[in-house]
């Protein structure tokens, strides 16, 4: 249920942390890491998770397999 | 002429002549000459013309707003706003090699009191230092709080420092009234179309209002923020400089139209740079082969727009972490471990002490100018040439020949010198190249110049240069550029009219890929 980012590809440029509507994305070591527990993966915010869009490095923003997908609360 | 103020008359009041306005800060003297765009300006010697007071002010010690200014003050950036909202093709955000350098890339990043501290540390070394400008390394206003909160420390302590800022604009309406309430005088847009098809090609997508717009829809979201964002600040009453990439086969000849679009909007400069593109930086238009200009091409292209409004040619296309005078690099000694270890103190009056000698200087200098500019008088003669100097500030030619970095380029024709350009002849990041391979490299940078202005040159680089047909001249070696250039060139035009040389037109030049840094 979340989205991850790819330490490796991230330029810790910060543009996803702003843009995060459940403040679940933070600094580490110069890179940006996104908080499993926090992510929504946007649903229910915006039409795309927004860290994706942001994000200048094609494909570091990720849907995280490790996780079932988000199921939004009805 | 060119009215400056806002296209649909909503101005501020005062209508200013944007030639004039350009004339009399490019030429900083009164009536008669020629300089840039041939266009006669009267007022005052050596001083503000026909300024109005209050755009003298922001512009006489901006070094990126006075091509003349340029030479005295000095100007740092601090990288305070990393991230982006949209994405250049000529940017690679992932890049940042600690050797290489170019515009928009820095090593460090910096908290908004860290930059703060920072700017006080350089100006207190560096009296000349009268501008902070934030440019990223991202976009400033994709960073709002960052970059008005590192505003806000700056204008508290150091209230003689101007600020400014470089956007992509694509932001800019919705922070045009806080950049105002922070008296920011100088903002520099990016704007590299007007044309959403052309923008499709530079611009993969654009992030706004969360949602990535691609292609023409993108484009066209940009431009028209973009040229919004121009009017509104220009109602304001703050000073616009346009920055153009210009992209060989996708908006060279296009940028005559945004030159005009913006002009309308009343811009105030505009400034022309070459793409910088190699594969290594890993850019999209590094990696499909996309070329940059040459020196001609460019020439061609900022003189062609020359007529419709005033171009910027001193450009160096700094990194958004640059300290010193435009075309010097002194980052390295104000490192944040350097800095937060300074104690500063912050002292006004030998800053304004300090700046008063360099208006002195600057006095001196253009009066030295006018003076040799009227033995010319009378001369007549339609050779138009160019001649490369070596200096290291002040308006002087003061730099030894095998330590210059970079050479002013300045057109000498029988209205006078002007400058045009300059080309960077550093080695940097380069690896492994000797003196031999170096010494090439400065004559295809200045290959389209007749002569070569330095304080001191060595034997051997004489006779390459003088067998590659650019004439090493030492006879003016710590004397101000423009009156010996002058000198040089009446000299010139003698022995041509008498027959002792035949004047032949020189070739193109290339330009140096890669942004001014200070050397490893
Ligand atoms: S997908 Fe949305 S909620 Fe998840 S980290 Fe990215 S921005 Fe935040
Ligand atoms: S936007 Fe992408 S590159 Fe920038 S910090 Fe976030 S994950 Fe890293
Ligand atoms: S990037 Fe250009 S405009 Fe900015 S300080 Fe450097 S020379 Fe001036």
């Amino acid at each position: 249920m979340a989205l991850k980012i790819i330490a490796s590809q991230c330029t810790g440029c910060s543009a996803c942390e702003p843009e995060c509507p459940n403040v679940a994305i933070s600094e580490k070591n110069g890179t940006f890491v996104i908080d499993p527990k926090k992510c929504t993966e946007c649903i229910g915010h915006f039409d795309s998770p927004q860290c994706t869009a942001v994000c200048p490095v094609d494909d570091t923003c990720v849907i995280d397999t490790a996780y079932p997908r988000y199921q939004p609360r009805i | 002429m060119h009215a400056l103020a806002g296209q649909d008359g909503a101005s501020a009041g005062h209508v200013v002549d944007v030639g004039e306005v350009m004339q009399a800060i490019a030429e900083h003297k009164g009536c008669g000459t020629t300089g840039g765009s041939g266009k006669a300006s009267c007022g005052s010697a050596a001083g503000q013309g026909d300024l109005p007071t209050e755009i003298w002010e922001k512009v006489k010690n901006h070094p990126c707003y006075s091509e003349e200014a340029h030479h005295h003050y000095a100007r740092m950036h601090v990288a305070v706003a990393p991230a982006c909202n949209i994405q250049c093709n000529y940017c690679n955000r992932k890049y940042d090699c600690a050797n290489e350098s170019r515009p928009g890339v820095v090593s460090e990043k910096l908290t908004p009191e860290q930059a703060a501290k920072k700017v006080l540390a350089v100006a207190s070394t560096i009296p000349q230092m009268t501008v902070l400008g934030i440019a990223g390394p991202g976009d400033p206003l994709a960073n709002p709080e960052k970059t008005f909160r590192t505003f806000d420390l700056i204008a508290k302590t150091a209230p003689d420092i101007k600020l400014c800022l470089s956007t992509n604009g694509l932001t800019l309406p919705d922070h045009v009234d806080t950049i105002a309430g922070f008296n920011v005088d100088h903002v520099t847009i990016t704007i590299n179309m007007v044309d959403p098809e052309i923008g499709a090609k530079i611009y993969p997508w654009v992030f706004w209002k969360h949602k990535r717009y691609t292609g023409v829809e993108g484009a066209k979201l940009l431009t028209d923020r973009q040229l919004l964002g121009l009017e509104m600040l220009t109602e304001r009453g703050i000073l616009c400089k346009v920055n153009s990439v210009m992209i060989p086969g996708i908006n060279d000849k296009h940028l005559v139209e945004v030159n005009r679009a913006v002009k309308s909007r009343g811009a105030f400069l505009h400034n022309i740079m070459p793409l910088i593109s190699a594969p290594e930086h890993g850019t999209v238009f590094g990696l499909t082969g996309q070329r940059g200009p040459t020196a001609q091409e460019l020439k061609a292209l900022q003189d062609s727009c020359e007529g419709e409004m005033n171009m910027m040619r001193h450009c160096r296309q700094c990194r958004a972490d640059a300290v010193g005078l435009l075309g010097e690099d002194r980052s390295a000694e104000f490192t944040t471990d350097k800095i937060m270890a300074m104690e500063v103190k912050y002292d006004l009056d030998t800053r304004k002490a300090y700046q008063e000698k360099v208006e002195e200087e600057r006095v001196a200098k253009v009066a030295a100018k006018q003076e040799e500019l009227s033995t010319l008088a009378g001369a007549v003669s339609d050779i138009k040439l160019l001649v490369a100097v070596a200096t290291r500030g002040s308006g002087l030619i003061n730099e030894h020949f095998g330590h210059a970095k970079e050479f002013q380029v300045y057109e000498l024709s029988t209205a006078g010198a002007k400058f045009v350009g300059h080309r960077r002849v550093d080695l940097y990041c380069q690896g492994g190249y000797g003196e031999e391979d170096s010494l090439e490299t400065i004559i295809r940078a200045i290959n389209d110049c007749h002569a070569v202005f330095v304080a001191k040159i060595g034997g051997c680089p004489k006779a390459d240069l003088k067998a590659a047909g650019i004439d090493p001249v030492e006879d003016y070696a710590h004397e101000f550029i423009e009156k010996s250039a002058i000198a040089w060139f009446k000299a010139y035009l003698d022995r041509v009219n008498s027959g002792e040389i035949e004047h032949v037109a020189r070739g193109d030049a290339e330009i140096r890929q890669g942004a001014l840094t200070s050397a490893a």
